[in-house]
């Protein structure tokens, strides 16, 4: 049987070329590997290579030829045995469409072998249903921690319960934390498992990565997440996609953590909130908590967590203190909102150091005689839209709060996603509080204005609210 | 100007004579014979996918590994299969194959066929095995170094005597996360050999014009990393190196580099128009230096197999080859429903 060498394509985008040249005759013997001719196409000039073992029985389209469509037969090979002159010439001309192009061609047969173009309606995205928050018994005493704290005692509890669990980072381990998160633990897990590394952060991630590959669940701080904007090529291509693109094959169980968002007086580089950025990314797990006991119950389920884990702490918050339940194991569930204050007139969504300006807002709202909703997120991917929403069915209005920029953010995606599922609930449009839409500046004052504040919150909401 | 006798001024460590003449540690029958059947496997795969590529059944990027088939071949001999980890960037079918992963999987996986290796959501270069320990697959130039170290550190926190191969071109050489890997990996004695395929192009830019220093094995001097140049064409001078390099990091030395000086015949991807090379310095490399020419010539001058013998191991590779590429033209794409698995576990 003759082998039909066919016109090949050589790039992703090709669809035909000039067969500028043989470089073999009929007759020829040829081997895989083999130059047979050249062809032209509007990028570049390629050769034709042989990949079977055979003879040159019959040259089909003549050197010189124009528009030779991909996939047409060329010249075809014949075995030893083979009589050139019984080589049948090809079915399809040059210049004819393919059988499969043809209308009312049979369709299996086209299909059996080249992949489908046709259009199929996309299955419906899968919904995200968290789990509640676990019951806390009455009788638990509550420790006053601060967040720092929390931090700590979490990663302490696991790094205890797992011996795959380590931290590294910039100065982890002998300085005890650039913000004393990881104070302690150098002391008591040695420095095997909390581990002191150069400043080096795309190296450092990518290396946390490679050894979640491999089994084991690192906790990666960044001094900061402004530091961590030099990984993030390992953190988006390598850890997010991986569970993706090997089929479900290998995991990277990894949690990347650190301060998020502006410190004080820090300038630009340093004060810069990535919610929105990683918030963005599927394959990716996003956590930005406010108070000390989410921070706590939270991280435990990050490292806990299969899937990578983004934890947006922040430094300002690292000090503030809440009640933290005095159990063995307070774990809490990631992708579920936490109702701070129920009310109907107005639901404002907030998250990490947000919460901070919608709790006093809300403070003097409420005493001025608005009864507010305010719901902290606490996870922002997967994101609980579903608990806004019902607020926002119930009370009509919604305002966001967030410190980060207000294109693309998260007040923009809640705002998109009321519209969606809300529109006909929604009483006032939805409004957001954002870090103003500038770098961060030094000085105090710009600082101040660059920044969401109550006011800013209190307007939003007597704006939507129609009390202005 | 480009580095065209690279290959030929590479360092034989061991010298022993083989029959045939020349200064490089000997293989045994089965050895050579081995050699030859891995490195044909994947330079008749290639060529098939290559074929498949031009009948529109493979898409998107399709990076060949034609002509440097010793150096995984030699590399995967000198190392212990399934207990090694292996990582590399997007030049990978060859490493899989040797590696023992299926090659049907992998040709599915190259036409977007469910029952390729990722499910057909990875493609040509992101393929992966836990159970042999092959990481990738890798598209980001240089990403795999970073993360083949972070293999090697799993090893060492494990206090397991496993190694990490990581693999990268003379293109990644220049990447910045290659010089952190190296640092934490010195740093930390990780049990890691950086392989450095050096195929002399970068795409489409030679070593000398993209490389300040081109003796890419001295990368790691300033970290104290030892590294030698191998004659990356011949698999007995690769698997030689490759155990040496091995045996230092399993011991608890640390990292070492091994610069493999190879060529790929094909251009860097499906789409490259070769340019920036002559055609006689493929032609040269391909007629004088092919990897699996030498070996060949070798078995039958040493009488470890006649010609026919020879053939019928070309038959069985040819079988293995076609059958992956029948199943791979013949398995349906996979469902609309793999479209939202896999993302989060």
């Amino acid at each position: 049987m003759p082998t039909d060498i066919l016109m090949p394509a050589l790039s992703p985008t090709m669809e035909e070329g000039t067969l500028s040249k043989w470089l073999v005759k009929e007759g020829d013997k040829v081997g895989p590997g083999d130059v047979l001719a050249e062809i032209e196409t509007d990028k570049a000039t390629m050769e034709v290579e042989a990949v079977d073992e055979g003879t040159i029985g019959k040259i089909f389209v003549a050197e010189g030829t124009e528009g030779v469509k991909v996939n047409t037969p060329i010249a075809a090979l014949i075995g030893e045995d083979e009589d050139p002159a019984e080589v049948p010439e090809p079915e399809i001309g040059p210049d004819e469409p393919k059988e499969s192009e043809k209308p009312g061609a049979d369709e299996e047969v086209a299909a059996k072998s080249q992949p489908t173009t046709k259009s199929v309606d996309a299955p419906a995205a899968p919904q995200f249903k968290p789990a509640d928050d676990p019951d806390i018994p009455d009788d638990v005493e509550m420790v006053t921690t601060t967040v720092r704290e929390a931090l700590r005692d979490a990663m302490a509890e696991e790094m205890r319960a797992d011996g795959d669990v380590f931290v590294m980072g910039e100065e982890v381990a002998e300085y005890q934390g650039a913000y004393k998160v990881t104070q302690g633990l150098l002391q008591e897990f040695g420095a095997e498992r909390v581990i002191d590394t150069p400043i080096t952060e795309h190296g450092f991630a990518g290396l946390g990565v490679g050894a979640a590959f491999a089994g084991l669940k690192p906790i990666v701080e960044f001094m900061t997440w402004n530091f961590g904007m030099q990984a993030i090529d390992q953190i988006i291509n390598s850890a997010a996609k991986q569970l993706y693109m090997s089929g479900g094959q290998v995991k990277a169980p990894i949690v990347f953590r650190g301060p998020n968002g502006a410190a004080a007086r820090v300038g630009a580089q340093h004060s810069q909130d990535y919610s929105a950025w990683y918030s963005h990314v599927p394959g990716l797990i996003v956590i930005a908590p406010y108070t000390a006991a989410d921070a706590k119950g939270l991280l435990k389920a990050a490292i806990r967590n299969p899937n990578p884990v983004i934890f947006l702490e922040n430094e300002i918050l690292y000090g503030s203190s809440g009640d933290v339940p005095k159990m063995d194991d307070f774990v809490l569930p990631i992708g579920k909102a936490r109702v701070a204050r129920k009310g109907k007139d107005v639901t404002i969504v907030s998250y990490s150091i947000g919460m901070r300006y919608a709790t006093q807002a809300t403070e003097k709202l409420v005493a001025a005689g608005v009864d507010v909703e305010l719901i902290d997120l606490r996870t922002l991917r997967p994101m609980d839209i579903d608990t806004v929403v019902e607020s926002v069915k119930k009370t009509g209005r919604c305002v966001t709060v967030e410190e980060g920029w207000p294109q693309g953010s998260i007040g923009s995606e809640i705002s998109a996603r009321l519209m969606e599922k809300a529109f006909d609930y929604l009483d006032a449009p939805v409004t957001r509080v954002t870090g103003k839409d500038v770098p961060m500046p030094y000085a105090a004052n710009l600082e101040k204005l660059a920044l969401p504040n109550v006011d800013e919150v209190i307007a939003a909401v007597n704006a939507v609210t129609y009390r202005s | 100007m480009a580095r065209k006798a690279a290959a030929a001024k590479s360092p034989a460590k061991k010298e022993t004579t083989s029959k045939s003449g020349s200064n490089a540690p000997e293989f045994s029958k089965d050895e050579e014979l081995e050699a030859f059947r891995e490195m044909l496997l994947v330079r008749r795969f290639e060529e098939k996918a290559g074929q498949l590529y031009g009948m529109g059944l493979i898409g998107g990027f399709c990076h060949l590994y034609i002509g440097q088939e010793a150096v995984v071949t030699g590399i995967t001999m000198a190392s212990r299969k399934g207990e090694d980890a292996q990582i590399t960037g997007y030049r990978d079918h060859g490493h899989m194959l040797v590696m023992g992963l299926d090659p049907k999987g992998v040709m599915a996986e190259l036409t977007g066929r469910q029952g390729g290796l990722s499910k057909g959501k990875g493609g040509s270069m992101h393929m992966f095995s836990n159970e042999h320990r092959f990481y990738g697959g890798n598209g980001i130039v240089g990403a795999q170094v970073s993360l083949g170290t972070g293999l090697a550190f799993a090893a060492k926190y494990r206090g397991e005597d496993t190694v990490s191969l990581t693999y990268f071109g003379d293109g990644a050489a220049n990447q910045g996360q290659v010089y952190e890997s190296f640092n934490m990996a010195k740093l930390w004695s990780l049990p890691v050999v950086y392989v450095i395929e050096n195929n002399q192009y970068a795409m489409g830019t030679s070593v000398a014009r993209s490389a300040a220093t081109t003796d890419l094995s001295q990368r790691g001097r300033s970290f104290d990393i030892p590294g030698e140049q191998v004659d990356g064409m011949d698999v007995r001078q690769v698997r030689d190196a490759a155990e040496r390099a091995i045996e230092h990091a399993r011991s608890g030395k640390g990292p070492y580099i091994l610069e493999m000086l190879t060529y790929r015949y094909r251009g860097h991807s499906m789409s490259d128009p070769a340019k920036y090379r002559s055609k006689d310095e493929v032609t040269s490399m391909r007629s004088e230096r092919d990897p699996i020419e030498q070996v060949r010539k070798r078995i039958l001058e040493n009488d470890y197999a006649s010609e026919d013998d020879l053939k019928e191991i070309e038959k069985e590779v040819r079988a293995i080859v076609t059958e992956a590429a029948d199943f791979a033209t013949n398995d349906p794409e996979p469902e609309a429903s793999e479209l939202y698995t896999d993302i989060l576990q």
